[in-house]
């Protein structure tokens, strides 16, 4: 069992869990993920690690609630724990002095996006952060990210902060004013980096992107993360998370992001029903002690 | 010799089945094994001949004339003690072990086309002490005060650890999934092995003394090197061979083409037949193609059958004399409905918007030996056919993980990827020893213990001249 340290709520829905994992701490770099599995009956879920806290031997994860597993894991509390936690897994960042590196970050990227920032700004890059949202609400980590980038922009889709549009606009007008950037690292749902990628490709700019597709042991042993790389089939949890973004075929894997779609929307109708029963349960008992 | 009046040779006692109709509608174990009656008739036929040809058979070196000795005279406890003298995981052996190829070949009977049923009485005798709750531990000498560290716990690292410690190693089991057994946990359906049986055996194990850590990948969560820094003397790998291979034909990464890895790994290990209760999905299709002739591929075919498949075919490239899997696997297989085309080999998936929608195959023909010795298929112009699928499983078999392997200096290995060790097990690291699918790529659960016990020893050997 696993012990939940801290628990967070970033943004609506979006939640960071701070757990317990000396043995994962030690070993993990910027880059990796780990799987969990809440409890006897639950799936293994891949999360990319988005902190590292030595003293408390412990790690950050951030995920948004959009299924039965993440709104299951949303309902834990610091002090509860996890039955399962597996890592590190995967390959760590390439870390070292590019030069100038833009970091573009969507949504929950954001999170994966900040340890490998913050390697890259240590090992003594100019970092150029862009992070994206769909509204101000879901922007997360703004400071974090600020704090340790050399220049730094916000975009939303709505315009309720900083630039009204996406990354990419930003990312273009960068581009072509000249800026020099050596190397960038996007990050965030598998159509933004696929656009980010679009972008730089003109370009001749190495973009390095980590893809979230669906795994099952995150040890290479199952193949369902499979992906296609440069025309050769690689697999996300042994070879990756991280590939050259310019080799991606990423409708293929937004495609296989899909799989389980009607599953997870069963799975969650399923819990929820449970959940209302839950709650129910406890208000009666309230109810009747109120009345004793 | 035991005989009818007539003289003839009585039959091998049969054991009681599910009917096949009845069987696809569940997971429950499809042979039901022995009643005490019928354990007792079934020993009472062997000839208990003076140079016991059937232990030859055995890799792990059963004394099976004793076992079956002591079950005609209704001793079943004893029997189990027996063979738990050399096999501390009977009750999983006497269910998956293919028998008709290892001592069942070797006994006198044979010759008569009516061998022994060594299995199921092997079967009859661990169950019979399981449910009893009596568990006898098996003898253990006194401690050495060395620690061990075995990684993976399949029936490699079960075995090894098993020995080890019955030698008085301190034994730790480093397991990378949440929950032990490797193949017998993630990969035999349960139809075939139930899980309740290797918790079982793997609690017989820990109450040996061995510990096992699950949730630690060894190559990355901590590595060869580390444990030995830790104190442990040295080392067994027994990761077995967990890659799994792809066909590597246009379409495979459409949404509903899984490897048998992964369509046996949700099912098993995750529970994914009794989704929304479990978490984990799993598609069911209702026209299944399974791809490959080993026991893996049968158990996805019978596993995808129990989903609530219609038709479920069976593609594979050569003759059914050539099958790897098992008789008996094959015989239920046929039983329950699977449909099987041999000589048959696919070229292509089709897909309707993401999803596969059937196979293109080709029929193929044999021709001269290849490297394995079996005749080598060859593509037979014209002969194209295609099947409808919404689900495929790929059980064209695996390779070894490199995960472990890359991060271990000084490891060497062959040129298929395997870890290089001689017959005993000792690789080209100091302290390293590796046994099972790692060293030979896919085999049976009891090559897997012979290699185990093997390393065992080598390394109880290798510990005392240190």
């Amino acid at each position: 069992m696993f012990r939940i340290l801290n628990k967070e709520v970033l943004a609506p829905s979006v939640i960071r869990l701070e757990i317990e994992v000396p043995d994962i701490e030690r070993k993990a770099k910027a880059g990796q993920f780990v799987i969990l599995r809440i409890d006897e009956s639950g799936e293994r879920i891949p999360l990319t690690i988005s902190g590292f806290n030595e003293e408390r031997g412990s790690i950050s994860l951030v995920f948004q609630e959009v299924g039965k597993t993440t709104r299951q894991l949303a309902s834990l509390s610091s002090e509860d724990c996890i039955a399962d936690i597996v890592g590190p897994l995967g390959r760590p960042s390439e870390i070292e002095n590019f030069g100038t590196v833009a970091c573009v970050a969507g949504g929950v990227g954001a999170a994966v996006i900040l340890p490998v920032a913050q390697a890259l700004k240590k090992a003594g890059n100019k970092i150029i952060t862009i992070l994206g949202a769909r509204n101000k609400e879901l922007l997360i980590l703004e400071d974090e990210l600020c704090s340790i980038s050399d220049e730094f922009f916000v975009t939303t889709d709505d315009g309720s902060k900083g630039h009204c549009g996406v990354c990419t606009d930003v990312l273009n007008e960068l581009i072509a004013g000249g800026q020099g950037i050596n190397r960038v690292v996007a990050i965030g749902p598998a159509i933004m980096m696929k656009f980010v990628c679009k972008t730089t490709e003109p370009h001749k700019i190495k973009t390095v992107v980590s893809l979230n597709s669906i795994m099952v042991d995150g040890t290479g042993m199952c193949g369902s993360c499979r992906v296609t790389v440069g025309g050769e089939t690689k697999f996300c949890c042994v070879d990756g998370p991280e590939f050259d973004g310019h080799l991606v075929d990423f409708d293929e894997l937004m495609n296989r992001q899909k799989i389980y779609l009607e599953e997870e929307n069963l799975a969650l109708k399923s819990y929820e029903t449970r959940d209302v029963k839950r709650t129910e349960c406890r208000c009666k008992a309230q109810k009747e002690e109120g009345e004793r | 010799m035991k005989s009818e009046g007539n003289g003839r040779i009585l039959g091998r006692v049969p054991a009681g089945e599910q009917l096949p109709q009845e069987r696809i509608l569940n997971f429950n174990e499809v042979v039901l094994g022995y009643a005490v009656e019928q354990a007792v008739a079934e020993a009472n036929r062997c000839l208990q001949c003076k140079k016991s040809p059937c232990m030859q058979g055995c890799p792990v070196g059963v004394d099976i004339p004793s076992f079956i000795k002591l079950m005609k005279e209704g001793d079943f406890r004893g029997a189990a003690g027996k063979i738990k003298e050399k096999n501390s995981l009977p009750a999983i052996c006497g269910r998956v072990c293919p028998q008709e190829n290892q001592c069942e070949k070797f006994c006198t009977l044979d010759r008569k086309g009516k061998p022994i049923a060594i299995g199921r009485l092997e079967r009859f005798a661990a169950d019979f002490e399981r449910n009893s709750g009596k568990i006898s531990l098996p003898k253990k000498k006194k401690s050495v005060g060395k620690r061990i560290a075995v990684i993976g716990s399949g029936p490699a690292g079960l075995t090894c650890a098993g020995d080890l410690a019955k030698l008085g190693y301190e034994v730790t089991i480093f397991e990378a999934l949440h929950k032990p057994g490797g193949v017998l946990a993630y990969g035999i359906p349960e139809f075939r092995l139930p899980k309740a049986v290797v918790e079982a055996e793997i609690d017989g194990l820990k109450k040996l003394g061995v510990e096992i850590k699950t949730n630690v990948v060894v190559g990355t969560s901590v590595t060869i090197d580390e444990l030995f820094c830790e104190g442990y003397s040295a080392v067994f790998i027994g990761t077995g061979a967990g890659l799994p291979r792809f066909l590597e034909i246009p379409g495979e990464n459409l949404n509903g083409i899984y490897s048998a890895n992964e369509f046996l790994t949700r099912v098993n290990l995750m529970k994914s037949y009794l989704f929304p209760k479990y978490d984990t999905p799993i598609k069911k299709g209702k026209n299944v193609v399974v791809v490959g002739g080993g026991n893996v591929a049968m158990d996805s075919a019978r596993t995808a059958l129990r989903l609530g498949a219609k038709n479920v075919y069976l593609l594979y490239r050569r003759t059914e004399e050539e099958m790897p899997a098992r008789a008996e696997e094959v015989q239920h297989a046929k039983e329950e409905g699977i449909k099987f085309r041999f000589l048959a080999t696919p070229q292509k998936f089709c897909g309707v918007d993401g999803w596969v929608s059937g196979v293109e195959c080709v029929e193929t023909k044999l021709g001269e030996p290849d490297e394995s010795g079996r005749r080598r298929p060859i593509i037979k112009k014209g002969s194209e056919f295609s099947l409808t699928a919404d689900v495929v499983i790929v059980a064209i078999g695996t390779g070894a993980n490199p995960l472990l392997l890359r991060a271990t200096p000084g490891l060497e290995l062959n040129r298929k990827g395997y870890v290089l060790a001689n017959q005993n097990g000792q690789t080209s690291k100091r302290g390293v020893f590796a046994g099972g699918d790692i060293i030979t790529g896919s085999a049976t659960v009891i090559l897997a213990m012979g290699a185990g016990r093997k390393a065992a020893l080598e390394i109880d050997r290798y510990l005392s001249i240190l």
